[in-house]
């Protein structure tokens, strides 16, 4: 089956970017597909390479990024929520004249019009947040 | 199909399990996460809510009671603990999912 999931709390928060990741972890391995993983709200903090957990603690953006290479996930970050909170690739980076980007590897920066076309394309659509 | 509610609150915390029980139509099914599993506990002030809930299947996943060090004994009578696996199977069995934030 295909599910895509949205992710609208950031990490080390409460618990929802890890239940999210839990999810699809649990439904890479029992066969499904993951159309897309949609980060939306705060979740877009789930992409930023510049996050540096004490080495005891779990690297949430580099479990989804790990976790994309392995299952080739398409990772998206809301582009207006991703502004906001200060996380640009190279060509927002330019565009708006910042001298660095922070996305971390796996992830990409799109609009809202990837969430519906994940809500059009799967078969579920399940969120996680706050 | 049914739906599937996911609730990721406690009831002691906000009202989206109160809300929850209150719209989710008979036949429908209600899975209990994060710090929503406190709502699975017999003998609060919240309990008699959740059993009166008429029609309704309640899961509660395990790992999240684990985490909190809460007692399988003392849920309610008749909620089913599930894993990661049995959550994202009952994704599949569900048509629509609705998450109460």
């Amino acid at each position: 089956m295909k599910f895509s999931i949205q992710v609208n709390e950031g990490p080390y928060t409460h618990q929802a970017s890890d239940t999210a990741y839990n999810f699809t972890r649990a439904a890479l391995e029992g066969g499904h597909e993951i159309y897309r993983v949609f980060f939306y709200h705060d979740g877009v903090n789930n992409g930023t390479r510049m996050t540096t957990p004490p080495q005891d603690d779990r690297n949430i953006v580099n479990r989804w990024s790990e976790l994309s290479k392995e299952y080739d996930l398409d990772l998206v970050l809301c582009v207006a929520a991703a502004q906001r909170r200060g996380i640009v690739d190279e060509d927002e980076a330019k565009r708006h004249g910042k001298s660095g980007d922070n996305v971390a590897e796996g992830f990409r920066i799109s609009g809202l019009g990837q969430l519906i076309d994940a809500g059009i394309n799967s078969d579920r659509l399940i969120s996680f947040g706050d | 199909m049914a739906m599937l509610h996911t609730v990721n609150k406690s009831p002691f915390e906000i009202n989206s399990l109160e809300r929850c029980l209150q719209m989710a139509k008979s036949g429908s099914s209600v899975l209990l996460i994060e710090d929503g599993v406190y709502g699975a506990l017999d003998g609060t002030v919240f309990s008699a809510k959740v059993k009166a809930a008429d029609g309704l299947t309640t899961y509660v996943l395990g790992p999240d009671l684990k985490t909190r060090g809460l007692d399988p004994a003392k849920l309610i009578e008749g909620i089913e603990i599930i894993d990661y696996d049995g959550f994202v199977q009952l994704v599949a069995d569900h048509d629509r999912i609705q998450t109460w934030l």
